[in-house]
């Protein structure tokens, strides 16, 4: 682990976070999503971030901003660089590694 | 649904095709969705689906009405997302989706290894299946198409060669499985009277395939030009297919045997096509054919010769490609005129290419060599439906076009050229000969009868002229019997002993003369 990107990662985590989860309809395996992020972003990111829940079912369109195929998928806006992780995020590790939270192993 | 190329880029691609997508995408007629993953921003967590691929492609058919999509190309796909048990499913579901959405749509997917595809399931799901392939066979680049399978329908299983060019894409597929072209009863000539009288008096067959074969410098394109020629003052439209000389040049030598091919493309009736055979592949080549025709819609057509073409690909792609162009100009009623090198030492009668048994009409043309000369043979070895001649005649390339001769078969062969008209010297001399003995031995006879005659005459009046003696010596005889008898009868008178009795001297004397012709005959 180098010293720069550790602090980027420690800057990243002092900073405000804009997440967005895109869904289609109010799926099972979406309100599974959901839930989990909020569970850990709760854990990790208290009072640190928005989550934005996107119903592509209502708007198909926005899908193509965001080049969203799989559903569900997490989207991290901000911190940059963008981060996309897929599916109803019940591995916690790999959603942590996928946004940045813990060093890849 | 491009995966691989921008909307941008898309139609900058496309527009060397003859697309403009620009204006398709305006007059709302093509909705272009490039869809961008870069797997290594994605964190695969747990179970997924791709919806989002679903809706995307749903309003992306809503917008614009669409009846096909076109999704370029799976394997983006299958190299975004690991998880290879979620995409088959979901690629299962997606084609079944396409189906109910009742869209068209054409799915490309790479080849595998040993598979239609790389992940073996692609083939399965879809209707139809056609195989796309580029291939080098002898330094020649081809681009082929199969059909693998159409579900409800008897497709050709054919491999065909395809061409991508600046309208699009061409394949061009035997057209007509069965043959079941129209066969015109119209015969048209050949622009050489004496050629046309071999063929059963009347020339050809409108629509059929003529093929003229020789060697080299047998005259196959100034044939081919009277024909042209011949068409063209009828008025009917030709397209000659040159891959050996250029236009200017057979024009050029054509006017030194008095045709003129210049004045029929000056009027339009006439177009040449001159390619150097080894530009492009057979394939091309083909395709550039059919397109003049369509564009020019000729009755008469030219390939100059066919054997070049051959050697641009490999001689059974050359077969096929030729099979294809007869049946292309059969099914059209369009004359078409092959000519054909033979090469030196192979068979006269074999081709290069063997598309002997698809043509209809096949003139050969050959050199006779003899007395330290070359001279140019012409026979027609089949034509399919007419009476033709079975002579082989001297073709001479005259000032004025083609003329054919009978040929001269004397105890010695065939002769030709100078042979021919030495022999044909010394055969007047002979029958000049022959002449003159019949006329002296018939003055001979007539002289002889003459003779005779005049000795019969001569016979005959030496005759009458005996019998004349003997005549006037027997009358002399009788006189003088009948003076005797007189004399006695008046001697008796005068002594009276006797009485004159009249008519008996007579019977004695004409028992005599009876008496004396009995002697004489």
């Amino acid at each position: 682990m180098s010293a720069a990107k550790s602090e980027r990662r420690d800057q990243a985590v002092s900073e405000l976070w804009t997440l967005r989860l895109y869904v289609a309809g109010q799926t099972p395996r979406s309100l599974v999503a959901l839930a989990n992020l909020k569970q850990l972003c709760e854990q990790y990111l208290a009072k640190r971030y928005t989550i934005e829940v996107v119903d592509l079912v209502q708007n198909p369109q926005l899908a193509r901003g965001d080049q969203i195929l799989a559903i569900p998928t997490l989207v991290r806006k901000l911190p940059v660089p963008m981060r996309k992780i897929i599916g109803d995020l019940s591995d916690t590790d790999r959603v942590l590694v996928g946004l940045d939270l813990r060093p890849r192993s | 649904m491009a995966f691989e190329e921008t909307a941008p880029e898309l139609a900058q691609n496309v527009r060397s095709l003859g697309f403009d997508v620009e204006k398709l995408v305006a007059g709302g007629k093509l909705f272009i969705d490039h869809v961008q993953i870069e797997p290594s921003e994605i964190e695969e967590t747990g179970d997924y689906d791709l919806e989002g691929l679903f809706l995307r492609l749903g309003s992306a058919i809503d917008t614009v009405g669409a009846k096909r999509v076109a999704i370029d190309t799976l394997e983006t796909l299958f190299a975004s997302f690991a998880n290879e048990r979620i995409l088959r499913a979901e690629l299962r579901r997606l084609f079944r989706w396409l189906k109910d959405r009742g869209v068209t749509a054409v799915i490309t997917a790479e080849r595998g290894d040993r598979t239609l595809t790389r992940h073996g399931l692609e083939e399965y799901v879809s209707d139809c299946v056609i195989l796309l392939d580029h291939r080098i066979s002898e330094q020649v680049a081809t681009r082929r198409l199969r059909i693998v399978k159409y579900r409800g329908s008897s497709h050709g299983t054919n491999e065909y060669p395809f061409l991508i060019d600046d309208r699009g894409i061409e394949v061009l597929p035997i057209t007509s499985a069965r043959l079941d072209y129209e066969a015109s009863r119209d015969r048209i000539s050949t622009g050489v009277p004496s050629l046309d009288e071999m063929l059963g008096g009347e020339g050809i067959y409108r629509g059929s395939t003529v093929l003229v074969s020789g060697t080299a410098g047998t005259g196959k394109t100034s044939l081919a030009a009277q024909m042209v020629d011949a068409a063209c003052r009828r008025g009917e439209r030709c397209v000659y297919f040159a891959f050996e000389e250029s236009s200017r040049q057979i024009i050029r030598n054509m006017r030194s045997i008095g045709i003129d091919l210049g004045a029929p493309m000056r009027k339009g009736l006439l177009r040449f096509d001159a390619l150097r055979p080894t530009l492009m592949g057979l394939e091309a080549h083909l395709t550039n054919i059919y397109r003049a025709v369509r564009d020019f819609g000729p009755t008469l057509v030219v390939v100059d010769p066919i054997s070049n073409l051959a050697s641009s690909g490999g001689s059974a792609l050359a077969e096929g490609m030729l099979a294809r162009l007869i049946d292309f100009f059969k099914t059209r009623q369009i004359t078409l005129l092959l000519t054909c090198l033979t090469r030196a030492g192979e068979t006269i009668e074999g081709t290069e290419v063997a598309v002997s048994s698809v043509i209809d009409t096949w003139v050969l043309l050959r050199d006779i060599e003899s007395s330290g000369e070359r001279n140019r043979a012409i026979y027609v070895l089949k034509s399919r439906g007419m009476k033709h001649s079975n002579q082989i005649r001297e073709f001479l390339l005259t000032d004025d076009g083609i003329r054919l001769r009978e040929l001269y078969v004397g105890p010695e062969g065939f002769l030709t050229g100078s042979a021919r008209l030495a022999q044909q010297a010394r055969e007047e001399t002979e029958e000049k000969t022959r002449r003159e003995a019949i006329s002296g031995r018939k003055r001979a006879m007539i002289r002889r009868k003459e003779d005779l005659e005049a000795e019969l005459a001569a016979k005959r009046r030496a005759f009458e002229a005996e019998t004349e003696e003997l005549r006037r010596s027997i009358e002399e005889a009788e006189r003088r019997a009948d003076v005797l008898a007189s004399d006695r009868d008046d001697m008796a008178l005068e002594r009276g002993s006797a009485v004159r009795r009249p008519g008996r001297v007579r019977p004695r004397a004409r028992r005599l003369k009876v008496a004396r012709r009995g002697v004489e005959s």
